[in-house]
């Protein structure tokens, strides 16, 4: 943990630098002893100390292979992830994750992705300086951080999920998969899965909380329109976490014919491993646009986490970087203390839940607890089990904001760049308030924009006077 | 009757204080059953055979496991304790009782729906046991919890396990842990003599199948279908295969479940060789009708019956 603080305190160092980037030499040191602690739990810190910075240089080379080897062979991060499932699904998610790595390594696979990611999704998304943000953060002095959005609200479907389907679809097309089925909770990941299935001629099965259905009525009609069955899932608390586990059902009772389509990088591995490197898109443009536009890297990162698949695709590039802030915003419903939140990083205890260790929000009896989000998308009582490892490493920073917060955020975004963010996105951007004042001139932040606001125009029309 | 008589007896046992909250003695129901396999087992009382004791008993016999599975406080727990009787009374070798859980993932809707209304009621782990203790002195046959491993983490493997062997349970299956994450269960249960049942399905390829067998105890629970708990119009004739796959590889006994829900069911996977048949949806269904206590478990007396009467 040592090593670890002082990598923090390096990286916050650096930003007070004119030129973080002169750091970053010196940074990538620290960036394979970070890898070391991680892979050994719990952190053996003396030997990690210890050790040689020559011997670090020579890890060099392994440096890839390590990276994609988090998770290990079994799926895990840390103590988090794993398969946690019925038998039955065991082979199927063995096929999955050989045909995951095969096709990672095939040509043909990737350019096609490549294709259609390009000329269907509409990639690369805009890094977009958000000059009006920017300035509304300016302290008395004029100075204050730089504001970048990156675009995923400008991809097609509207927000970063595509990303993840269209891929999926692909490699369900390869695995001779005809049936899809998907879990949706805001109906952004059920959209983009309809999308996906019309666009490649799949059988399309979404289940969706009733209760979601009756918040997000827009979505429905948009999947319907798709040609996709919307199943209403009434048992539990009818929402994404029931909608999720009935997927599982499904998938439980129809693997030889069905692939499932997992919307973020939650669920049994290979699903958080791959759901992340379908995302990882969004960072690795970040990292190209980062250094045409400024000739760095960016130094803070911040994203919503419901199940944390947006921001997962825009950390994961950069988790070695030891010197960019990774931060996380969850969704803290009507207050932490409420007990009606979503916040399961920041109140929520270890357990397993969908296939896979992570933080949960459970009562004392291990059941889970419903959560509450104004925000359909991150209304989901678990989250990915990396973003929980990432936590406890120190890695990531998670912080949470009120239905209250992100309504104004989302009023503030409209107002000052014209661009009406989804509700989820809006956390992302309410936590600014916060962190703005405390981080250094000229620092550069990039938001991920990760979904656009019409879905949510309806909800917000019950909160927001304007 | 006797065996009636001397059960009444035991509420005179040092046992809770918290017995009639449980326990309303319902007597008409214990008199129409009748146990042929072992008539005196209530003598027994807390020394209850294991679970693959009982299975070696019965194979000596030429005899098949009738295992029911209920959900623990549905339609409440005083019922579960009377049906737990009315189970043991009627020739029941095992009795698998279901922990309520707000996500199980393995079962179907009349699971599901018999969960939700457990937990609605208020059941939780420490009422079930309360019932369990007061309960499981006076059944005869072995019985083995279901449950996801969320609440088994939650308290503590190693608690969980001491806690529910203090009670008397002997078995105890987990449907949402594959064997590669079984180490810490089965370590802990060794330690407290919980034998740990392991699934193995159809689309378990053989060389996976040979490994879980051979860690498995108590029994082997063959999986008869690809899916979800629930009735079937009919079983798989794979499961006839699956059988014997198995038998190549463990002399351990293997029960199949999943589906099974009728007379002609049990008699048809009992002739494929299987050594227990298991049976839950079915009875759940009945015990969640929307009748009395006393008519549902009556309809249970018949059920388990008809069902007992179909098995060597």
């Amino acid at each position: 943990m040592a090593v670890l603080s002082s990598a923090v305190a390096l990286s916050s160092s650096s930003l007070s630098k004119p030129k973080p980037s002169i750091s970053s030499y010196r940074t990538s040191l620290f960036k394979y002893r970070a890898l070391a602690i991680r892979r050994s739990s719990p952190p053996s810190i003396s030997c990690t100390l210890t050790r040689d910075p020559t011997v670090q240089m020579e890890d060099d080379k392994e440096t890839e292979i390590r990276v994609f080897q988090r998770p290990d062979s079994f799926g895990r991060f840390g103590k988090f992830g794993g398969k946690y499932v019925p038998e039955t699904l065991m082979h199927a998610l063995t096929e999955l994750e050989s045909a995951f790595h095969s096709l990672a390594v095939d040509e043909d696979f990737q350019k096609e992705l490549d294709g259609i990611l390009r000329d269907y999704v509409g990639r690369e998304s805009p890094l977009y300086f958000a000059e009006r943000l920017t300035d509304h953060y300016k302290r008395s002095n004029g100075k204050g951080p730089h504001i970048y959005l990156k675009r995923e609200d400008l991809n097609h479907t509207g927000a970063h999920k595509i990303n993840n389907a269209v891929a999926q679809a692909l490699l369900a097309k390869r695995l001779g998969k005809k049936r899809i089925i998907a879990e949706t909770g805001a109906g952004q990941h059920g959209v983009a899965t309809a999308t996906v299935c019309a666009r490649f001629g799949l059988q399309c099965i979404i289940y969706m909380g009733a209760q979601d259905m009756e918040r997000q009525s827009l979505n429905v009609f948009r999947m319907r329109l798709l040609g996709a069955e919307v199943r209403a899932v009434h048992s539990g608390t009818a929402t994404l976490k029931d909608a999720t586990s009935e997927a599982i059902r499904d998938w439980v009772t129809n693997v030889e014919s069905t692939h499932y389509i997992l919307g973020s990088v939650a669920g049994p591995h290979p699903y958080p491993m791959m759901v992340r490197e379908f995302h990882a898109v969004i960072g690795k443009e970040t990292r190209k646009q980062a250094m045409e536009k400024w000739g760095g890297k960016p130094d803070i990162l911040v994203a919503c986490v419901g199940g944390g698949s947006n921001a997962m695709g825009l950390f994961h590039e950069f988790v070695n970087d030891t010197d960019v802030r990774l931060i996380g915003v969850e969704a803290a419903g009507f207050g932490l203390d409420s007990g009606k939140h979503a916040a399961t990083l920041t109140k929520g205890e270890v357990g397993v839940l969908h296939g896979a260790m992570s933080y949960l929000l459970q009562d004392d009896d291990g059941q889970i607890i419903e959560p509450h989000s104004i925000s359909a998308g991150l209304d989901y009582p678990g989250v990915g089990p990396e973003h929980s490892f990432l936590k406890d490493i120190g890695r990531a920073e998670y912080y949470s904001v009120t239905d209250e917060e992100a309504l104004e955020a989302f009023k503030r975004l409209s107002r000052l760049e014209g661009i009406i963010p989804a509700l989820e996105t809006s956390h992302a951007l309410a936590y600014l308030e916060k962190l703005c004042p405390t981080l250094p001139n000229g620092a550069k932040l990039v938001l991920n924009c990760s979904g656009r606001g019409d879905k949510d125009v309806q909800t917000a029309i019950k909160y927001l006077e304007v | 009757m006797a065996a009636a008589a001397f059960k009444s007896s035991s509420f005179l046992l040092p046992s809770t204080k918290s017995h009639n909250r449980f326990l309303h003695s319902r007597a008409p129901i214990s008199v129409a059953c009748h146990r042929s396999l072992t008539p005196m087992a209530s003598l027994n009382l807390t020394q209850t055979i294991g679970i693959s004791e009982t299975f070696s008993g019965l194979r000596k016999q030429g005899k098949v496991a009738l295992i029911p599975y209920i959900t623990a406080g549905d339609p409440d727990l005083s019922t579960t304790a009377e049906a737990m009787k009315v189970l043991d009374s009627c020739g029941s070798d095992i009795i698998e009782l279901g922990v309520p859980y707000s996500d199980p993932l393995a079962d179907g809707p009349v699971i599901q729906a018999a969960a939700t209304r457990a937990l609605a009621r208020g059941t939780n782990f420490n009422t079930i046991l309360s019932m369990l203790k007061e309960v499981l002195p006076q059944i005869s046959c072995p019985v083995a919890l279901f449950s996801y491993y969320n609440p088994i983490l939650r308290r503590g493997i190693e608690n969980f396990m001491s806690t529910i062997r203090d009670v008397g349970v002997h078995g105890l299956v987990v449907p949402d842990v594959p064997l590669e994450e079984t180490k810490a269960l089965r370590e802990e249960a060794l330690k407290n003599k919980i034998e740990l049942v392991l699934l193995t399905t159809p689309t378990t390829p053989t060389e996976r199948m040979k490994a879980i067998v051979e860690v498995a105890e108590g029994f082997v629970y063959l999986v008869s279908s690809v899916g979800v708990t629930g009735a079937r119009a009919s079983i798989s004739t794979k499961v006839e295969s699956l059988l014997q796959d198995i038998k190549q590889a463990t002399t351990k006994p293997v029960a199949v479940g999943f589906g099974i829900s009728k007379p002609e069911h049990v008699q048809l996977v009992a002739g494929w060789g299987a050594d227990g048949v298991i049976v839950g949806s079915a009875m759940v269904k009945i015990l969640g009708a929307a009748k009395s206590s006393e008519e549902v478990l009556k309809d249970l007396e018949i059920f388990t019956r008809s069902l007992k009467a179909a098995l060597p």
